[in-house]
């Protein structure tokens, strides 16, 4: 009863405050869009040098809507002078590709086009020139690996949900602190756990819409990749928006204004980015990557990449979502016993 | 008569800057008591500490026979904070609704309720505004409204009638009377003395302690004053 006028009063004020919902469900499908747009470039024609090739070969690549252009001999300046996406030279005993790899997204696309053009001209040649098909594949940026936004995307997915959610819920019950309407409900028979409770639901609704909007926005318009199953990432989006609602609801304890709540985002959120995954860790000490592992977003990450890129399920992350479940349990315990602070019952 | 209120030995601290000293204090049972004093004398942390939203460093409150603090307490105390606490983005009645719904009221009784106290307070005509429209005075008859709804037994009100227009602030006053009528006990602190001479009992406080308590004339033929603008000099002075 108490509860749901609580919630009730959370949400109105969520509807009235029209910016804020817009920053809730726009702003992550916006910036998710910017990075698409400048990553994953794909549309654009693909130009190709071709020393050495001949006219089948050229006019299969052709078919695919590459672009080619002869030379007669290459390195790699070739292909950086003439702007070229890669070249292609032929020779006696095989093939040699040299990618740009500008764009992984684009390189790896052009290098399945290119082989499966190979093959196509070794088929017709029939045997004797059966080692045409043998391509030797080099890079002058990256390496094959390198698959940027397949990569970030499900990564991005998570941080914008738990960016949001946080910010928003921290300033929430901030608002309450300040303008004095916590103290004055806390002089009503209201339990502090119900307090909690209430800000989780009410929160939690709107994290939920948020967590579906970015997540179908992703997979359907943006094309991310998605191996796994749908709600297995909108499971694992709730759990890290329940951790970002519970950590912004107890940072705001330690906030006395909103310009204080948002100092905390280069303290507890940029940390995480450089710990989820987006950028590699490898080189990284051992204790540093270790790091990692205290930030609710390395799991979420590490959860959404396994489901996103990798295609396993939840049973394959159940550890992470686990891990998401104790931060989420015990945040709320922190803010049971932070609003101790105002009412010793 | 019996106490509803009664405040034993409580001092606390913020820091090393002293609030309250050794403050003791009884409110019977049907009175309008009031805390008179100028602003950063103590008075709102002390109805704070009689609502139980602030703890005492030592010394005990007890209110109609609980400790304080006691969440069923106060299902009985309506308090009225110094600073509006209202939601700006909800109307008038949504906030009204809001913190009724918190002491349980609901369906007829709760309509029945808001209708009688945003009438009390004149506030039924703007009930559908939102509150970020109101002016000062309307928020501080709203929150006056909030604290009414439930209709508690004891009131806390800090600073009721400040930005109150002189009209209404003398239907305030006639309606805290009919409610003592009724048997309520009103506690309200103010800065105002003609507003003091109204109360049944008074205490002065100043610098975290009590200077002086009793009644309006009682105090006034103590220190020998004419008004209790006098007495609080005349106590001021003693206490020195």
């Amino acid at each position: 009863m108490r509860i749901s006028a609580l919630v009730k009063r959370i949400m109105l004020q969520m509807f009235r405050d029209k910016r804020t919902l817009a920053l809730l469900f726009l702003a992550p499908l916006l910036v998710l869009t910017l990075m698409y747009l400048i990553f994953d470039s794909n549309e654009e024609e693909m130009k190709l040098g071709v020393v050495g090739g001949n006219d089948l070969l050229i006019e299969t690549l052709e078919s695919q809507s590459i672009r080619v252009e002869n030379f007669e001999s290459a390195d790699n300046d070739t292909v950086l002078e003439n702007d070229l996406d890669a070249i292609l030279e032929l020779k006696s005993n095989g093939a040699v590709l040299t990618l740009e790899n500008d764009d992984p997204t684009q390189a790896k696309a052009l290098l399945a086009q290119i082989s499966q053009a190979l093959a196509f001209q070794s088929q017709g040649a029939a045997e004797q020139n059966a080692s045409a098909a043998e391509l030797e594949t080099n890079y002058i940026y990256g390496n094959e690996d390198t698959e940027f936004f397949d990569v970030i995307g499900p990564i991005l997915v998570g941080f914008f949900v738990f960016f949001f959610v946080f910010l928003i819920s921290g300033i929430g019950l901030l608002k309450e602190r300040v303008s004095g309407t916590l103290e004055r409900v806390l002089a009503t028979p209201v339990k502090r756990w119900e307090i909690v409770g209430a800000y989780l639901i009410g929160f939690g609704i709107f994290a939920i819409i948020q967590t579906t909007i970015v997540v179908s926005f992703s997979i359907w318009i943006l094309d991310m990749v998605m191996e796994g199953e749908v709600w297995h990432v909108i499971i694992i989006n709730l759990m890290l928006a329940l951790v970002a609602l519970s950590l912004g609801i107890l940072l705001s304890t330690f906030a006395g204004s909103e310009f204080q709540m948002v100092q905390f985002i280069p303290l507890v959120i940029v940390p995480q980015i450089f710990f989820s995954g987006i950028f590699p860790l490898d080189g990284m000490a051992d204790w540093l990557q270790n790091l990692g592992r205290i930030m609710p977003l390395y799991y979420g990450a590490d959860a959404l990449k396994a489901v996103m890129y990798r295609g396993e399920g939840l049973t394959d992350v159940w550890g992470d979502l686990l891990v998401l479940g104790l931060f989420a349990l015990l945040f709320i315990v922190l803010n049971i016993l932070a609003l101790k602070r105002y009412r010793k019952l | 008569m019996s106490h509803t209120i009664r405040i034993e030995n409580l001092s606390k601290n913020y820091g090393k800057q002293q609030v309250l000293k050794d403050i003791d204090l009884t409110v019977g049972e049907g009175q309008i008591f009031g805390l008179i004093g100028p602003s950063g004398s103590g008075k709102t942390t002390l109805v704070k500490m009689i609502v139980g939203i602030d703890s005492p460093d030592r010394g005990t409150v007890t209110v109609m026979g609980a400790r304080v603090p006691n969440l069923e307490l106060l299902q009985d105390v309506g308090y009225m904070a110094q600073s509006d606490a209202l939601y700006p983005e909800l109307t008038g009645k949504e906030n009204l609704v809001f913190f009724a719904s918190l002491f349980g009221l609901k369906g007829a009784k709760l309509k029945e309720r808001i209708a009688y106290v945003s009438k009390l307070v004149e506030l039924d005509d703007a009930l559908n505004k939102k509150v970020a429209a109101y002016s000062g005075g309307m928020k501080r008859r709203l929150s006056l409204a909030i604290a009414l709804a439930h209709d508690p037994k004891l009131l806390i009100l800090d600073e009721p009638t400040v930005g109150i227009d002189p009209e209404l602030r003398q239907s305030v006053w006639q309606e805290l009377l009919e409610l003592m009528a009724q048997g309520k006990t009103i506690v309200l602190t103010t800065h105002v003395m003609d507003e003091a001479a109204k109360c049944e009992m008074i205490a002065l406080v100043r610098d975290g302690g009590i200077l002086a308590s009793g009644s309006p004339d009682e105090l006034k033929a103590k220190y020998g004053a004419a008004d209790l603008e006098g007495v609080f000099l005349a106590a001021g002075r003693g206490g020195q």
